[in-house]
């Protein structure tokens, strides 16, 4: 016998966050979006979530692999036009408040991108 | 430890570094925020010429953009390091020079940002109804020195003069129902007086073309979806970009593409057709157009129109310069924004200043041929960028004062230094520094005042109103 699962329980999931070269893993919940994982875990990312998740800058910026980024559901029209913004904008990036985790995305790893500084003059 | 890091500890009561910004926008916390988490003793005094802080952020960004503010709650978090103080009230090159600053403080920090706009030098640019877009933002955001700017909203039609995110910014609050811009911190005045407005159109006129406008997208997109207002914008005007648009760098792609389509179907579905369709206002893009003189009404008492030199681009991308074509028009209108930028001035004559470029000249924001002297945010870069632009910068000016303090460049200072330094200057003056602990009533009493008419705040828009409330 195995105890049901309470219904509240969310699944665990894993999250690798990738920064400066260096790699962090925490552990999250299923439906967390990834600027709340961050921030819960006190990863420190400079000016990371400025505007706390409403989608009104684009300083939580994350760069995804193929696989998990085409796993993804597709982002919003306003999230790309935040997303245009960002510094070192990829083919695979996206805003890591409006990309919520799922049991699927286990494991997942997600750069910060580096080089703020440098891809200014774009 | 370097020497000069020894030293930081000799001759005096507060160990560790004295730092000083002036001004306490996004550069100015951004700044700090990195001195202090990067130097573990450095103090960081944030001296502020209006009793309040924050900034074009709490000055600039638009009512309706509460989001845009949260970056608030950062700056505060700051503010309440205990090596972290606020002295408002305290214009730096009246009150107290930079030289004084500097014989304080170890470093000083200039983020005082743009507060002039530039201007077109036009004949009947001082006609009224004329406005800066600088000063008519300062107005409905409650800025002290706009309160009384009482534009006149009695006309039909606006023309906003250039096609950043500002003329988009005044646009929009021309043209938004009351019942929306009513329900954000915009200042009462300006909500009384939008309320009475007559105007119904609002062109957003620029120099050169489509390919060229400095707006974002979150912003045109905004305006498409701007409740009772239909857009104006010929197709002709998009002839031909449909096929260059695919070779575009995907932000300038994406702008084009909501550009094109906002021009030629007016409305994906039936509904939002009908929408349009009823819409009893309007806004519109004009390119290839520079005002070449603003015109008086009959009786010279108000604007009446603009002529407009006809232009063509020369090239074809971002650099593309408008050349005039010797054609011109008039668009008749009754009010007149002019949104072409903000512009820093010279904060004193110690300080020096690129006037051509409107900026403080710096290598990675260590000012040239000042050994202490730093420089961050608009008035480093000029006034162009988003807050998060001014992040980055803020950080790099931190890094740079960190690195100078840690590496021994900077020499440190004995004796009794900031604000303890500074102070008893101030108050010889009868000039009373605003601390956070006072902005915080302040702040408080603006939330009050706000919650019992429905917003979020009611900001108080006089300097002498706002020193009682701290003073309380
Ligand atoms: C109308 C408008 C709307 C905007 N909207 C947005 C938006 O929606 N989203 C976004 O990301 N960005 C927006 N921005 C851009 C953003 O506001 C800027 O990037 C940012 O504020 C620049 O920061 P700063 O600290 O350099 O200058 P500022 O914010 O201007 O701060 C400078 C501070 O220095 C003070 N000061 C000036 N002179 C002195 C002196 N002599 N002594 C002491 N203090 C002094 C000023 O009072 C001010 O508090 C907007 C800008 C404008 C103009
Ligand atoms: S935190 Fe600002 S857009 Fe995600």
């Amino acid at each position: 016998f195995s105890q049901p699962t309470p219904r509240t329980e969310k699944a665990k999931v894993t999250v690798h966050y990738n920064m400066e070269g260096q790699t962090v893993t925490v552990q999250s919940k299923e439906g967390e979006n990834l600027l709340d994982i961050a921030i819960e875990n006190d990863l420190d990312i400079d000016g990371f979530g400025a505007c706390e998740g409403t989608l009104a800058c684009s300083t939580c910026h994350l760069i995804f692999e193929q696989p998990i980024y085409d796993q993804l559901e597709e982002p919003t029209d306003e999230e790309l036009d935040m997303l245009d913004l960002a510094f070192g904008l990829t083919d695979t990036s996206r805003l890591g408040c409006q990309v919520c985790v799922t049991k699927a995305l286990d494991g997942l790893t997600v750069k910060v991108p580096e080089g703020v500084a440098d891809a200014r003059d774009v | 430890s370097t020497p000069g890091q020894h030293r930081w500890f000799c001759h005096t009561s507060t160990p560790g570094p004295h730092v000083c910004i002036v001004g306490s926008g996004p550069a100015g916390f951004y700044t700090a925020q990195h001195i202090l988490k990067n130097h573990r003793t450095a103090r960081v005094d944030i001296y502020e010429k209006l009793p309040v802080p924050f900034g074009l952020v709490r000055f600039g960004v638009a009512p309706d953009h509460p989001e845009v503010k949260n970056v608030i709650n950062t700056f505060t978090n700051t503010a309440a390091n205990d090596r972290c103080s606020f002295l408002g009230n305290v214009t730096v090159g009246r009150d107290v020079t930079v030289a004084e600053l500097r014989q304080a403080y170890d470093a000083v920090i200039m983020s005082y940002g743009a507060d002039a706009d530039k201007e077109f030098g036009i004949p009947g640019e001082d006609l009224s109804g004329v406005y800066s877009a600088r000063a008519f933002v300062g107005w409905y955001n409650g800025l002290p020195q706009d309160k009384h700017l009482a534009p006149m909203l009695d006309t039909d039609t606006a023309v906003v003069l250039g096609q950043g995110n500002v003329a988009l910014d005044v646009a929009r609050i021309l043209l938004s129902p009351l019942s929306i811009l009513k329900k954000t911190d915009i200042t009462d005045h300006a909500a009384a007086a939008l309320e009475t407005s007559q105007v119904k159109t609002v062109y957003i006129v620029g120099r050169r073309g489509p390919l060229q406008t400095a707006f974002t997208i979150k912003e045109l997109r905004e305006m498409t979806k701007l409740p009772d207002c239909r857009p104006l914008l010929d197709p002709a005007d998009f002839a031909g970009l449909e096929d260059k648009v695919k070779s575009l760098q995907r932000p300038r792609k994406r702008l084009t593409e909501l550009l094109i389509k906002t021009a030629q179907t007016g409305g994906a579905t039936a509904q939002e057709t009908q929408r349009l369709a009823q819409a009893t206002k309007e806004w519109g893009l004009k390119f290839l157009r520079s005002p070449l003189e603003i015109l008086p009404s009959e009786d010279g008492s108000r604007v009446s129109g603009i002529r407009l030199g006809v232009n063509q681009l020369e090239g074809s991308d971002d650099s593309a310069r408008a050349i005039p074509t010797g054609e011109t028009e008039v668009l008749s209108c009754g009010l007149v924004l002019r949104s072409i930028g903000y512009k820093s001035v010279p904060i004193d004559d110690s300080v020096p200043f690129d006037s051509q470029k409107g900026i403080i000249p710096n290598d990675a924001g260590r000012v040239t041929g000042c050994k202490g002297l730093y420089c961050s945010g608009w008035v480093r870069r000029g006034p162009t960028g988003v807050i998060l632009t001014t992040m980055t910068d803020g950080f790099e000016t931190g890094k740079a004062v960190v690195d100078d303090l840690t590496t021994g460049i900077l020499q440190p200072l004995g004796g009794v230094r900031g604000q303890e330094w500074i102070q008893p200057l101030l108050q010889k003056k009868g000039i009373q520094a605003v601390t956070f602990e006072d902005w915080n009533k302040i702040d408080s009493e603006e939330m009050m005042r706000g919650e019992k008419v429905g917003k979020p705040r009611e900001k108080i828009i006089d300097v002498k109103e706002m020193l009682q409330v701290a003073q309380s």
